[in-house]
């Protein structure tokens, strides 16, 4: 038994999962990529406002929201039973080979009164870890700017549902803005971000 | 001019390439010479030549298609609902060009496997170093008797999208209030498992709200169908399933028996008879048993109705060389689904720009989504991720499924499933065409 444990210990170390023999080697990112395009579109850039780019998202928000699918963390319809279907490392590699895609954000029609206001409570509340206006990959909170606005409004329907739960820092900051603000205050700043490139 | 293929430059070098052996041969690149030829550009054949390009844009892909305008299967039943224009589901070829894939409009007749050459109706031959074969589906006239291609102009399958999907829709249109539809979906495997009964949701739909007299029969040759347990809980909760004036009458066939197996239709009349029944209908939508394509079965591709092929790759297991993909070739347990075909085209773009420049081919890896409407705001879905286990495309343990059952699953949670279907449309169609 003793002697079991130390080879799986090793093996996990090397990288190579247990019952693994008969599959494969891991598929490429690529590889796993494409099947996403499917849903997603060609290189992550989507054309449908329900599902979100990803292409040009951070590898860490990525291999974070797929692993969060996966343990049912996040709730979801359709990506809790897809994430299922990977382990730890395609969903790595996955993660990375989409993080290495140009991001295309869709610029949506909103009204500007309500994304100028939007954009006034983003300084306020979100800028600090969505930063450049939610424009940039680098601070692994997600690209908020030009993001579906439809994805962007289920995604704080699960926020507030619990069916998606938020950090820490994003709660306080959130009551805040909903205390002061209201679910008007919510959709300036969907306005705002669905607004911009 | 003289255009040396990869092949005819081996045998015009001779001994020399032959000394070298096979691997140790240097796989000069000659520009040009690496030629694929898709026989079919439609959801299989158009992605695996755009992503051909993608991948390597040194080889020369050309796509032979019969028709100038492609119209998906998928969201034809929303056509047949009334909710969606037949404009709306049709795709050209500009895209495919705009990625430097030649496309050719003319019919393929023939491939011969040895010469990696391609004949067309239009006397035109394409040599290729290798070939992808995605011509869909074919249908089996022969088991039902009264039926063939041309009463099925004015008795529509409409199971290959275009305008029998009008047709269909017409005749729904102009039916009587208190009038019958019937649908005769085919025995398995077959082209989209659970469209047969989207349809029937979306033509109940359009019914329950313009002619609530009217019912639907479905009469099924299988005891039972893909995401049934979603279906009827969708069919209780909006056309009184189950209930003494159900709109929708679905009557199954047990194993063994033939009681809703068709056997010949009366054109005149619009009666089919069955094993155990005779309609007599006001709509009448056969949907014949499958095969593959037409193409497939001459280019000696087949084994029994569908082309065999190593899973890896693609690949015939018939013939080397040409790959088969999509709803024609075997791929079980993939479904023959637009989302499967797309993986399969991936994959098989993969092996052959891998192949075609002297390396293995990569670890392959599937996805299928299917969405199915069962009322406006209300979507389905079945899903599965699938990878290579000794040799054969196997389903992920754990991974996918179906969505949870109308006691589980929330109506907005359905509401957000008929979202993602529309914005998959868009997303699928642009990955294919685009
Ligand atoms: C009502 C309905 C609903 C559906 N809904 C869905 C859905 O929601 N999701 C989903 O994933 N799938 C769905 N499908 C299934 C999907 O449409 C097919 O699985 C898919 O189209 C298969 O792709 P393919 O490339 O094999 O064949 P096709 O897409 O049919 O393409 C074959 C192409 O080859 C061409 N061709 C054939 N022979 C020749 C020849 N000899 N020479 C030149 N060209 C030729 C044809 O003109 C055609 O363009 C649905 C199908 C139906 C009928």
């Amino acid at each position: 038994m003793k002697y079991r444990t130390i080879v799986q210990a090793m093996l996990a170390l090397s990288g190579v999962a247990l019952g693994a023999a008969a599959n494969a080697a891991t598929p490429s990112g690529e590889m796993l990529g494409n099947t996403c395009a499917g849903c997603h579109g060609t290189d992550g850039i989507s054309t449908g406002p329900a599902i979100p780019t990803i292409g040009g998202l951070s590898n860490d928000y990525l291999v974070d929201a797929m692993m969060e699918y996966k343990t049912g963390e996040r709730g979801s319809t359709i990506m809790t039973r897809i994430a299922k279907g990977y382990t730890d490392d395609e969903i790595k590699a996955m993660s990375k080979f989409f993080s290495g895609k140009p991001y295309v954000g869709n610029k949506q029609k909103v009204s500007a009164k309500m994304a100028k206001t939007g954009a006034k409570l983003h300084k306020k509340y979100c800028e600090k870890c969505h930063e450049d206006g939610g424009t940039s990959a680098e601070d692994d909170a997600g690209v908020l700017a030009g993001q579906w606005r439809p994805y962007l409004q289920y995604t704080m329907e699960d926020f507030h549902s619990g069916a998606r739960t938020m950090p820490k820092k994003m709660k306080k900051k959130m009551k805040a803005m909903m205390d002061k603000h209201g679910a008007k205050g919510e959709q300036a700043l969907l306005d705002y971000y669905a607004g911009q490139e | 001019m003289t255009q040396f293929t990869r092949r005819n430059f081996i045998k015009a070098a001779g001994g020399a390439a032959v000394a070298a052996g096979a691997a140790g041969f240097p796989m000069v690149s000659f520009g040009a010479s690496k030629k694929v030829v898709v026989v079919g550009g439609g959801m299989g054949g158009a992605a695996a030549a755009k992503y051909i390009r993608m991948m390597d844009s040194s080889i020369e892909v050309t796509v032979i298609e019969a028709n100038k305008h492609y119209y998906t299967c998928f969201m034809s039943n929303e056509v047949i609902h009334g909710r969606r224009s037949i404009d709306s589901i049709r795709f050209g070829y500009t895209g495919l060009a705009g990625h430097g894939v030649k496309v050719v409009h003319d019919i393929v007749t023939g491939i011969d496997a040895n010469k990696q050459t391609v004949m067309t109706k239009g006397g035109h031959h394409f040599k290729y170093d290798r070939c992808i074969v995605a011509p869909g589906v074919d249908f089996k006239w022969e088991k039902i008797e009264g039926y063939d291609a041309k009463v099925a102009e004015d008795i529509p399958h409409a199971w290959k999208a275009g305008s029998q999907t009008v047709t269909l829709r017409k005749q729904i249109e102009s039916m009587k209030d208190g009038g019958v539809v019937a649908i005769c979906p085919p025995p398995n495997p077959f082209r989209c498992p659970p469209g047969p009964y989207e349809r029937t949701s979306l033509i109940a739909a359009y019914l329950k709200k313009n002619k609530p007299k009217s019912k639907i029969v479905v009469l099924d040759p299988k005891p039972k169908f893909s995401k049934m347990g979603l279906f009827t809980a969708a069919w209780e909760k909006y056309y009184g399933y189950k209930s003494s004036d159900s709109m929708i009458d679905w009557q199954g066939t047990p194993k063994g028996s033939d009681d809703n197996v068709l056997k010949s239709v009366d054109a005149k009349t619009r009666t089919v008879t069955t094993g155990f029944n005779e309609l007599k209908a006001d709509v009448l939508n056969i949907i014949p048993a499958q095969k593959a394509g037409k193409i497939a079965f001459a280019a000696g591709l087949t084994k029994g109705d569908w082309c065999p092929v190593h899973h890896n790759t693609f690949e015939s297991t018939i013939h080397k060389n040409i790959h088969v993909i999509g709803d024609a070739a075997i791929q079980s347990p993939l479904p023959k689904s637009g989302y499967a075909a797309n993986s399969e085209a991936k994959v098989t773009a993969a092996a052959v720009v891998a192949l075609l420049n002297g390396k293995d081919a990569p670890t392959p890896s599937w996805v299928n989504t299917c969405y199915s409407f069962v009322h406006p705001g209300d979507g389905i879905s079945v899903a599965m991720v699938y990878n290579l286990v000794d040799g054969k495309v196997s389903k992920v343990k754990g991974s996918g499924g179906l969505t949870p059952g109308y006691a589980k699953s929330t109506m907005e949670m359905r509401a957000r499933e008929e979202q993602y279907a529309l914005s998959w449309f868009k997303n699928i169609t642009h990955d294919t065409f685009g």
